[in-house]
C-alpha cells in the first residue's frame, strides 16, 4: 500500500476506515480507507467492479457497511439511510441522472424537502432559492419553472448539483459527471467545482478520464478489488502510468493498439450515400472498407449517433441509401440490416442493448438464437456453447454464461454486446460510445478487440465524444458538426485541436 | 511487456477457444434455474394444498371425491386456456382486457351458426373453426392496433372488450341459444381415460404453451420483447410483428375457451365470459408472471387458475356467498404479489 501523506494537514472532514461490505456471493468492499479534506477535489479511481459504486452508496446511506467506521469531523457517525446522509451534509450525484422529468426545476431541487409553512408550499421562496442556486452554478439562464424533461443532460446535471447545494452539502459525490457532457459543458462543470471547493465544500470525483483528473483533482485514492491500494496521492506528483499500474496491477505503456490500415483494394463493405434524416443531419456519404476503422467525431447533438442509428435502420432515413457489400438495405428496417450483416452496439447499453434480467448467454445470442434453432425449437445447449466461447475469448467476467447481465460491470456488459455481434459474425460493426462507463484497463482491451476485428476483415465505424479516442482508434476520421460532415481524411492528417476547431466553427455558423 | 502480451486474446472472429467441458458447466446452472422457478412455485403449491385441506375439513367427502376433483378441473379448464394466452401477452409486456368478451362473442357466433344459419346440418368442425377464427381475428385486430397503431394495450383491448360484447349482443339479439348439434356435444363430452375431454384440452394447451414459451424462438422473442423492447428491436427482432402475434395468440386462446364454454353450458350467450379477463389476469399475476413483462411462467399460471377455481369450489360447497369469494380472491391476489416482490428482491440480491 502506497501512502503519500502531505505535510501538516488540515483536519479531515470525513474518514472511512476499514469499510467492508459483503453481498451474497461477493465481497464488494474488503477494507476500504478514504480520507477527505475540506475544500479538496478527491478523485476516486478504480476499474469497474473495484467497488467505487458500492463505496459511494455506503457514503450516501444506500448500503450499510458490515465492518469499519465512518468519521465525520472526527466523530463516528452512522449513515442509516439516504436522508441521514443529506442531513449530515453528504450529497450524491449519481451517474444516471435521477431527476423527475415531469416536475419543474424548482420542484426537483426541493423534492423531499419542500419549503412549506403550515403545510402550504412556499412556491415563491422556493423559486427565489432556486434562482440563487442556479446563478451560483453559473446557469441563471435555466428557468426555475421549466420542466426538467426538456433540459439537456448537462442541464439535468446542473439541477442535480443545485439539489445537492440546497441541502447545504459539505461533501458532494459526483459519479462520472462528465460522462454525459461534451467538452464545453465539462469546462463549466469544472468551473462550478472550483467555486464549490473555494467555499470549503469537498468534492469526491469519480471519472474514468485521467485527463480530467489531471485538470480538476487534488488528491487520488485508488481502489482495486474492493480494497484501497493507494491513498491520498497528490495528483500533480503521480505519473499516469503509475495510476494505471495501481488500478490494473499491470503496466500499460500505450493505450491504443497500432493500426493496420486496409489495403486500397479491400472490398467496400459499407457504402453510405447522401444519407439524410430531416431536421437532424443531411447529405452524409462515406465508405468503409474491410479491415478499416472509421471514426465519427463531433459534439453531443451534432448528429453523430443519429447517423449510426440511421445507417442501422433504427431510424427511417428521409433520403439516401445504405449498401452492405453491394447490397442495398431497406430503409428503416433493422431486421434487414442485421440480416445483411450490420451490428450496432448502442450508446445506452442498458436501455437499448441488454436484457438485464436475462442470463449472459441469452444476451449474446439475442440476434442469433433463431440461427441455432431448428424448426422454431431453441438449441440452448448450442447457444450456451457459442456464448461460452465468446465469454472466454473476450475474457468477460465472470465466466458464467448463466449470470444475469445486470450484475456485470460496464466493461463486461460492453463485452457481452460485442460478443453478440461476434457470434453473428457481422461484416460491418457500428460502435456508439464503446467505452462509455468502461474503466481504463477494460478500455484498452476493447480497443484491442476492435483492432483485432478490423484485422479479421470487419468494417468498423466508431462514434465517441472523446476526440483522442476517435483519433487513436480510427484509420479515417469524419468530423460531424450540426448534422453535416465537415471533414473527411486519414486520422494522421488531423489532431485534436484541429478537430475541436472544426467542431466549434461549425456550431458557431 | 508488449501490448499483445498484456491483452493476449484469441482472435475474436469467432475463433473457438479451448472447448469447455460441456456437461459439467451446464448441469449445475440448469439445477440452479430449476430451483429458482420451482422456489417461486412452491409457495403456490403450498397455498393449493392448504386450500384443499380447508376444503376437506369443511366439506369432507363431498370435497375429497374424484367427482368433485373433476368438477373443479372442468370449471378450471376454460379459464385456464384463457390464462395461458394471457400469460404470453403479459410476458410480452402488454395486457389484454378483451379475452372475456371475445370468448363470449365466439360462443355466440358459433351457436348462431348451429341454431340458425346451418342448424342441425352444422358439422362440429365448422363450429370449432368459426370460434377459433373469430377469436384469432379479434386478437389480431388488437395486435395491429397496439403494435402498428401504437395504441396503449390497455386502451386498445378495453375498446375491443366493449365492442366485442356489443357485437355479441347484436348477433344473439340478447338471447341464449341452445346448441343441439349432437356430434359436437358428444365429441367434447367424452371421457378419455376417465378424464373429461375439457380437462384434456386444458392440459394440452398448457403443455403446448409451456413448450412454446420455454423451448421455441417464439417464446424467446416474447421474453425479449417484454423485457426490453428497444434492445430486442436493435438486435433485429421484429418487435411489432411479434406483438401482433401475441395478441392473436390470446384471441386464439379465447376462441378455444369459447368452444369449451359452449360444450360445458351447451349454450351460446352474449354474457358468457363476463369478468373472465380479470380472473385470467389475476391467475397469471398470482402465478408469478411479471406484470411489466420479461418473465412468464406457464406452470405458475396453471397453479394460479387451480387456486382460484378450488377456492370457488370450497366456498360453494359451504354455501358461502359469491361476495365472500370475491373478498377472498382479492386477499389472495394481494398476498401473492407481496410474496412475489419479496422473492424478486431476494433473487436480485444474489
Amino acid at each position: 500500500m502506497v501512502n503519500v501523506d502531505p505535510q501538516p494537514e488540515p483536519r479531515p472532514l470525513l474518514q472511512m476506515q476499514g469499510i467492508v461490505k459483503q453481498f451474497p456471493g461477493a465481497r464488494a468492499l474488503d477494507g476500504v480507507d478514504l480520507e477527505i479534506l475540506p475544500g479538496e477535489v478527491h478523485c476516486l479511481l478504480g476499474q469497474n467492479g473495484a467497488g467505487k459504486s458500492t463505496l459511494i452508496k455506503v457514503l450516501a446511506g444506500a448500503h450499510q457497511p458490515d465492518e469499519g467506521q465512518i468519521l465525520l469531523d472526527g466523530a463516528p457517525v452512522t449513515i442509516a439511510h439516504p436522508v441521514a446522509a443529506l442531513s449530515l451534509g453528504v450529497a450524491t450525484m449519481y451517474q444516471e441522472l435521477d431527476v423527475v422529468d415531469g416536475l419543474t426545476v424548482t420542484e426537483n431541487i426541493f423534492l423531499g424537502h419542500e419549503l412549506a409553512s403550515a403545510g402550504f408550499s412556499q412556491r415563491r421562496a422556493a423559486t427565489r432559492r432556486t434562482r440563487e442556486l442556479l446563478a451560483r452554478l453559473g446557469h441563471p439562464d435555466i428557468s426555475p419553472h421549466k420542466e426538467v424533461g426538456q433540459l439537456s443532460a448537462a442541464g439535468k446535471q446542473i439541477v442535480q448539483m443545485a439539489r445537492a447545494l440546497s441541502y447545504d452539502a459539505r461533501i458532494i459525490i459526483m459519479d462520472e459527471p462528465s460522462a454525459v457532457l461534451d467538452s464545453g459543458e465539462v469546462a463549466n462543470l469544472f468551473r462550478v467545482v472550483r467555486e464549490l471547493t473555494r467555499e470549503g465544500v469537498a468534492v469526491v470525483y469519480i471519472s474514468h478520464r485521467l485527463d480530467e483528473i489531471r485538470q480538476i483533482g487534488d488528491r487520488i485514492t485508488v481502489l482495486k478489488d474492493g480494497r484501497t491500494v493507494a491513498q491520498n496521492l497528490a495528483v500533480a506528483d503521480t505519473p499516469t502510468p503509475d495510476l494505471i499500474r495501481l488500478m490494473t496491477g499491470r503496466s500499460v505503456d500505450q493505450v491504443f493498439p497500432p493500426s493496420t490500415p486496409p489495403t486500397p483494394d479491400a472490398e467496400v463493405l459499407l457504402r453510405v450515400e447522401g444519407l439524410g434524416l430531416k431536421g437532424t443531419f443531411q447529405d452524409v456519404s462515406f465508405e468503409v472498407r474491410a479491415g478499416e476503422v472509421v471514426g465519427l467525431a463531433g459534439l453531443v447533438g451534432s448528429g453523430r449517433s443519429e447517423i449510426l442509428e440511421t445507417v442501422y435502420g433504427a431510424r427511417v432515413a428521409t433520403s439516401g441509401t445504405v449498401e452492405i457489400a453491394g447490397r442495398r438495405i431497406r430503409r428503416g428496417s433493422v431486421s434487414s440490416a442485421v440480416g445483411a450483416g450490420i451490428g450496432l452496439c448502442p450508446e445506452e447499453r442498458k436501455s437499448q442493448g441488454l436484457l438485464l434480467d436475462e442470463p449472459i448467454y441469452r444476451n449474446i445470442t439475442l440476434s442469433t438464437f433463431t440461427r441455432f434453432a431448428t424448426a422454431g425449437f431453441l438449441d440452448e445447449r448450442g447457444e450456451r456453447r457459442a456464448a461460452r466461447e465468446q465469454v472466454e475469448a473476450l475474457d468477460l467476467r465472470p465466466h458464467d454464461v448463466d449470470r444475469h447481465v445486470r450484475t456485470l460491470s460496464g466493461g463486461n456488459q460492453q463485452k457481452a454486446m460485442l460478443g453478440r455481434w461476434l457470434v453473428h459474425g457481422c461484416k460491418v460493426l457500428l460502435l456508439d460510445e464503446p467505452t462509455r462507463g468502461v474503466d481504463v484497463g477494460a478500455r484498452s482491451e476493447i480497443y484491442t478487440l476492435i483492432r483485432d476485428l478490423a484485422a479479421a476483415g470487419t468494417a468498423v465505424v466508431v462514434v465517441s465524444s472523446e476526440i483522442d479516442e476517435v483519433l487513436g482508434m480510427a484509420d479515417r476520421v469524419l468530423v460531424v458538426s450540426e448534422g453535416r460532415v465537415v471533414f473527411t481524411g486519414p486520422a494522421e492528417s488531423i489532431d485534436e485541436h484541429q478537430v475541436l476547431a472544426l467542431v466549434m466553427e461549425g456550431s458557431a455558423a | 511487456m508488449s501490448e499483445q502480451d498484456v491483452f493476449a486474446k484469441p482472435s475474436p472472429s469467432g475463433a473457438p477457444a479451448a472447448k469447455p467441458d460441456d456437461a459439467s458447466a451446464v448441469a449445475p446452472s440448469r439445477r440452479k434455474l430449476l430451483s429458482g422457478s420451482a422456489g417461486r412455485s412452491v409457495g403456490l403449491v403450498v397455498a393449493l394444498v392448504v386450500l384443499c385441506i380447508v376444503g376437506y375439513i369443511t366439506g369432507g367427502e363431498r370435497f375429497a371425491s374424484s367427482d368433485n376433483a373433476m368438477t373443479i378441473l372442468r370449471l378450471a379448464a376454460a379459464l385456464g386456456v384463457l390464462s395461458i394466452g394471457m400469460t404470453f401477452v403479459i410476458t410480452g409486456g402488454g395486457i389484454d382486457l378483451s379475452v372475456g368478451s371475445v370468448m363470449g362473442l365466439t360462443t355466440v357466433w358459433a351457436s348462431t351458426l348451429a341454431t340458425q344459419t346451418m342448424a342441425q346440418d352444422t358439422h362440429w368442425i365448422v363450429m370449432v373453426g368459426v370460434a377459433l377464427a373469430v377469436g384469432t381475428a379479434c386478437g389480431l385486430i388488437n395486435g395491429v392496433l397496439v403494435a402498428y397503431g401504437k395504441v396503449v394495450s390497455f386502451i386498445a383491448t378495453l375498446a375491443m372488450m366493449v365492442a366485442a360484447r356489443g357485437l355479441a349482443e347484436m348477433i344473439a339479439n340478447r338471447q341464449t341459444q341452445q346448441v343441439k348439434v349432437k356430434p359436437f356435444l358428444e365429441f367434447f363430452r367424452a371421457n378419455i381415460l376417465g378424464i373429461p375431454a375439457l380437462v384434456w384440452m386444458f392440459v394440452l394447451v398448457a403443455v403446448a404453451g409451456w413448450v412454446l414459451l420455454n423451448r421455441t424462438t417464439f417464446g424467446r422473442r416474447t421474453i425479449a420483447v417484454g423485457g426490453n423492447p428497444e434492445a430486442a428491436r436493435l438486435a433485429g427482432v421484429n418487435v411489432k410483428r411479434h406483438t401482433m402475434y401475441l395478441y392473436g395468440l390470446a384471441g386464439l386462446s379465447a376462441g378455444i375457451a369459447g368452444v369449451m364454454m359452449l360444450v360445458r353450458t351447451t349454450a351460446g350467450s352474449s354474457t358468457t365470459g363476463t369478468g373472465y379477463e380479470l380472473d385470467a389476469i389475476a391467475a397469471v399475476v398470482v402465478g408469478g408472471t411479471l406484470l411489466i413483462g420479461g418473465r412468464g411462467t406457464i406452470g405458475g399460471t396453471v397453479l394460479g387458475v387451480l387456486i382460484f377455481t378450488t377456492l370457488t369450489n370450497v366456498f360453494t360447497l359451504n354455501n358461502m356467498s359469491t361476495s365472500a369469494q370475491s373478498v377472498a380472491k382479492g386477499v389472495i391476489i394481494v398476498v401473492a404479489v407481496l410474496l412475489q416482490q419479496r422473492f424478486a428482491a431476494r433473487g436480485r440480491a444474489t
